[in-house]
């Protein structure tokens, strides 16, 4: 079992229950402390399965926002899945297309990190391999983060703020970055990002993140193509 | 907010996040994608995940907009820790360890 690509990816996204965990309960107490219900609170996390949109969309619509801005701001938080999803084409492109729909319904970044990681070692992997492998990552992620939600949203505890607990969310994302900085085309990339995300953070519906981040692939892709 | 708002909201958001998870392993599919394409695609992590938090640390909400010494401490470490053991968990577990620790020293 642990052998199996399906069991190595078990493995491997069983220790991401501690960041889904405290991300998912926080998406649950937020939420719910700015009105919604709990049905809607758990439509969010286990349709969008998106926790930084879930923030932004939800924050918008306390601000009291008009309802087009909120969907536009938070997808263009979510253009990157479209990223993940090439980026991942072409070692699951060949999958039936019954695995890509499911693939492309857990796809999140915890998700994404580690079938990248996993891929790039392992170029012997099968299609099929590869799908089971991404498949067994979601098994521990995803029941994680729908149950922390909802845990956030019934103990609905109100957590005091002086335990700044909001850090949960770039911690969760700043801990996948690290390991992911492996050349210096990658550390190009990643400083071009951050610079590029900061500059642009004036442009309206979160699109400075977007420009960012091809900015960013354009210079990693350029150090890498000198190199 | 009425109810019938955030519905709309999670009903777009769920069937737009999906489409763009879906976009490219589902209309590409098993067809070849030119070598400049793939190699932009590379650096897809390192390019979106940075730019994403980086607002979050530098211009926290919870500060209203503040730098704080402590996130970008934090940050570091995590950055820091994931790069040199090479694991999203102990870059976590470190991460939270120090800025729970000096959020309650400090």
């Amino acid at each position: 079992m642990a052998k199996s690509p399906f069991g190595k990816g078990v493995a491997h996204g069983l220790p991401f229950i501690v960041i889904m965990v405290p991300f998912g309960v926080l998406f649950g107490v937020l939420a719910t402390e700015a009105g919604l219900s709990l049905a809607q609170v758990m439509a969010f996390s286990s349709l969008v399965i998106a926790g930084a949109s879930q923030f932004t969309a939800v924050q918008l619509l306390t601000d009291g926002v008009p309802t087009a801005i909120v969907i536009l701001s938070a997808l263009a938080v979510n253009l990157r899945m479209a990223m993940y999803s090439a980026a991942l084409t072409p070692h699951l492109g060949p999958a039936p297309l019954w695995q890509r729909c499911l693939i492309a319904y857990i796809l999140v970044d915890q998700v994404y990190a580690l079938a990248q990681s996993a891929y790039d070692e392992r170029p012997t992997w099968t299609v099929a391999d590869k799908a089971a492998y991404l498949g067994g990552v979601a098994v521990p992620v995803f029941p994680a983060w729908v149950g922390a939600t909802l845990a956030g949203a019934v103990l609905g505890a109100r957590i005091p703020e002086s335990w700044s607990l909001d850090f949960v969310l770039p911690l969760a994302f700043l801990a996948l970055v690290g390991p992911m900085l492996k050349s210096r085309a990658h550390v190009t990339a990643a400083l071009v990002s951050v610079t590029g995300a900061l500059v642009l953070s004036w442009m309206p519906w979160n699109l400075g993140l977007i420009v960012a981040a091809i900015l960013a692939m354009a210079a990693g892709a350029e150090v890498e193509r000198r190199a | 907010m009425t109810d019938t708002t955030v519905w709309i909201v999670i009903a777009a958001l769920g069937i737009g996040t999906y489409l763009s998870r879906f976009a490219f392993l589902g209309l590409i599919g098993d067809r070849e994608m030119p070598a400049w394409v793939l190699r932009h695609l590379r650096y897809t992590g390192v390019a979106v995940l940075p730019g994403l938090v980086a607002p979050l640390v530098v211009w926290p909400d919870a500060t209203g907009g503040e730098v704080d010494p402590l996130r970008l401490a934090s940050a570091a470490v995590t950055l820091a820790v994931g790069a040199w053991r090479r694991d999203t968990i102990q870059a976590v577990i470190a991460g939270g360890l120090f800025f729970g620790i000096g959020n309650w020293l400090l």
